[in-house]
């Protein structure tokens, strides 16, 4: 049989039911897997206690014949990112140490409501910020995968790297992620694994903590497109808590995935093949082009004309957010405070010793993109720029359903491989970043393995709040892919 | 246009971040690479075109003007690093 920790949401769903094993004995095998493999980093902190007694509940309530959530006893790794109630929250950063916030985050509320079970709290990039998890201050995170017959030591991806190497490793069934330049996808990309970025507005982002709050979004990480239909579904919903939240109704995701594609009409755009994109990359792009068109779906070349200026625009508006987001983090409310001879003196102080690098440059560029004379010329510039990307989409869906690209330009990269040159980490999110800043749904789907015996993903795109046909197009890539290669040892 | 280390060490008083002045120069040298890639977007024909501050253009929510939360000094005030009689403490500010 099967090791439990093996199974999907929807196999664990169907053995409990069946009452083949427990949520308990699931949650038990989870556990040590994720004892045995502590050397990856991906949680920065572990509840067992609390996960054996949800598990347990969870058992009673079906002992019981009681009615049963959606996810009920499947257990789950939670990002660091969401709030938890009395659970240490740090975002990876330094600056919120010995946080226990007092109030649960609208979506993992959501979760433990449908009865899943928290395993812990997972490693991130510092505040979300970062494409290889290089910036958490709880040290890097390990992918489980090695390319062949090579020891060296691989990035799982960012921000989402814990999440991502947990559901890779098999030491949860899923976990939560949050995406707001890529890192759901980059990451789910890297490992092997399905992530979906859903629409803006289509989960709460109360309880999340903010880093650019135009372009943030939590979605689910899981090893197979069905369990992203579950997850999604229990996870979503209008909240009166997130004012960007939409109140529009919840369809039932886990019907629409195997719907086909035939007819459906299907967007290559053209400005995605990057001078100088690899040809790895690109012979699995046209591979899965080549998977719609035998499904029966009708291929389109599109036209994104303003894609090359996505990044950039990116990286005035998430700052710009960000340095306004973070100015809460003053030393006198929660976590670090470093003492000063005065208030600002201490602001300062506790700000230099509590963020990273990489927050640092994030949180400056956003000021000084706001700051009196050069808020026209960067800020509002980039405010036009990313309306005219909004109407390129807008454009390219009055021809097609959904589009197709890579998810990511190469496969993962290693953690000592050095990246002096900022902009050079930012180009992982070149296939992402547009659909964060038009506000659409995305998908990655695990689609092949590279020369070196890495895992690629493709990603899907579609309109805003038309999930359902970003995961019947996910589903036809993974059907053709069949992707069931696994990190070696896992 | 590019920044030097007297605008650098402006910015990082405005973002309230200490930055030692040997930290300066690597500083200048990252920022300027970053806002020199930047500079590509001054390509794009923006006329006419509307800011964009967030995908919904719809008006936000309103909810009725009544009291629904508060009530709680205790759990406002669990995380501070230092609290008393139901306030946050900070250095001395006024003289």
């Amino acid at each position: 049989m099967t090791e439990l920790n093996h199974l999907t949401i929807a196999g664990a769903l169907a053995g409990l039911a069946k009452k083949e094993f427990t949520s308990f004995e699931l949650t038990m095998a989870c556990l040590a897997q994720m004892q045995k493999h502590r050397d990856l980093n991906a949680f920065v902190t572990e509840t067992q206690e609390r996960a054996l007694e949800m598990a347990m509940n969870s058992d009673v309530r079906r002992a019981q014949g009681q009615a049963m959530g959606a996810m009920d006893g499947i257990p789950l790794g939670i990002k660091d990112l969401f709030c938890t109630e009395g659970v240490l929250t740090t975002a990876g950063s330094h600056i919120l140490d010995g946080f226990h916030p007092t109030y649960e985050s609208t979506v993992s509320a959501n979760l433990w409501k449908a009865g899943a079970v928290m395993l812990g709290k997972l490693n991130m990039d510092e505040f979300a910020m970062g494409s290889s998890n290089g910036t958490s201050y709880h040290g890097p995170v390990t992918n489980p995968w090695r390319r062949k017959g090579e020891n060296t030591r691989l990035v799982p991806g960012g921000s989402s790297g814990g999440s991502a190497t947990a559901v890779s490793a098999r030491m949860v069934l899923a976990a939560t992620g949050t995406d707001t330049g890529g890192s759901i996808r980059q990451p789910a990309a890297f490992t092997g694994i399905v992530g979906l970025k859903p629409t803006y507005g289509r989960c709460s982002r109360w309880g999340i903590v903010a880093f650019a709050s135009s372009l943030d979004q939590a979605g689910p990480m899981c090893r197979t497109v069905e369990d992203t239909a579950i997850m999604l579904g229990a996870m979503a919903g209008y909240d009166p808590k997130d004012s960007t939240s939409v109140d529009v109704p919840l369809p039932d995701f886990r019907k629409a995935i195997e719907g086909g594609v035939k007819g459906l009409k299907v967007g290559v755009p053209k400005e995605y093949r990057l001078d100088g994109l690899s040809l790895e990359i690109a012979k699995l792009w046209e591979q899965g082009v080549a998977w719609m068109k035998e499904q029966g779906a009708e291929i389109k070349e599109i036209s994104l004309p303003h894609t090359k200026y996505a990044l950039p625009v990116y990286y005035i508006i998430a700052p710009a957010e960000a340095s306004s987001n973070l100015a809460r983090y003053d030393g006198v409310r929660f976590g670090l405070r470093v003492p000063g001879e005065s208030l600002d003196d201490m602001y300062e102080q506790t700000r230099a010793a509590g963020f990273g690098k990489e927050v640092r440059r994030r949180v400056m560029i956003g000021t000084y993109v706001l700051s009196a004379g050069y808020y026209d010329a960067y800020y509002l510039r980039a405010q036009r720029i990313r309306a005219l990307i909004l109407k390129d989409f807008t454009d390219a869906f009055k021809d097609v359903d959904v589009v197709l690209t890579p998810s990511t330009p190469s496969a993962a990269f290693g953690l000592e491989e050095k990246f002096d040159d900022p902009v050079a980490m930012y180009l992982n999110d070149v296939f992402t970043v547009t659909v964060n800043l038009a506000g659409l749904p995305g998908i990655s789907v695990p689609a092949g393995l590279d020369s070196r015996g890495l895992p690629l993903g493709l990603q899907l795109i579609g309109r805003a709040f038309d999930e359902e046909t970003v995961l019947r197009a996910g589903r036809a890539i993974e059907r053709a892919a069949n992707f069931t290669a696994k990190p070696e040892g896992f | 246009m590019s920044l030097d280390q007297k605008q650098v060490k402006h910015i990082a008083t405005l973002a309230r971040i200490r930055v030692e002045d040997a930290e300066l120069p690597g500083l200048v040298n990252e920022l300027n690479g970053i806002m020199t890639w930047i500079e590509q977007l001054n390509e794009v024909d923006v006329t006419g075109v509307e800011p964009m501050s967030g995908v919904q253009s719809r008006d936000l929510p309103r909810r009725p003007d009544v009291i629904n939360d508060g009530g709680d000094p205790e759990k406002v005030l669990k995380n501070a690093p230092d609290s008393t009689h139901g306030f946050f403490v900070v250095p001395k500010v006024v003289e």
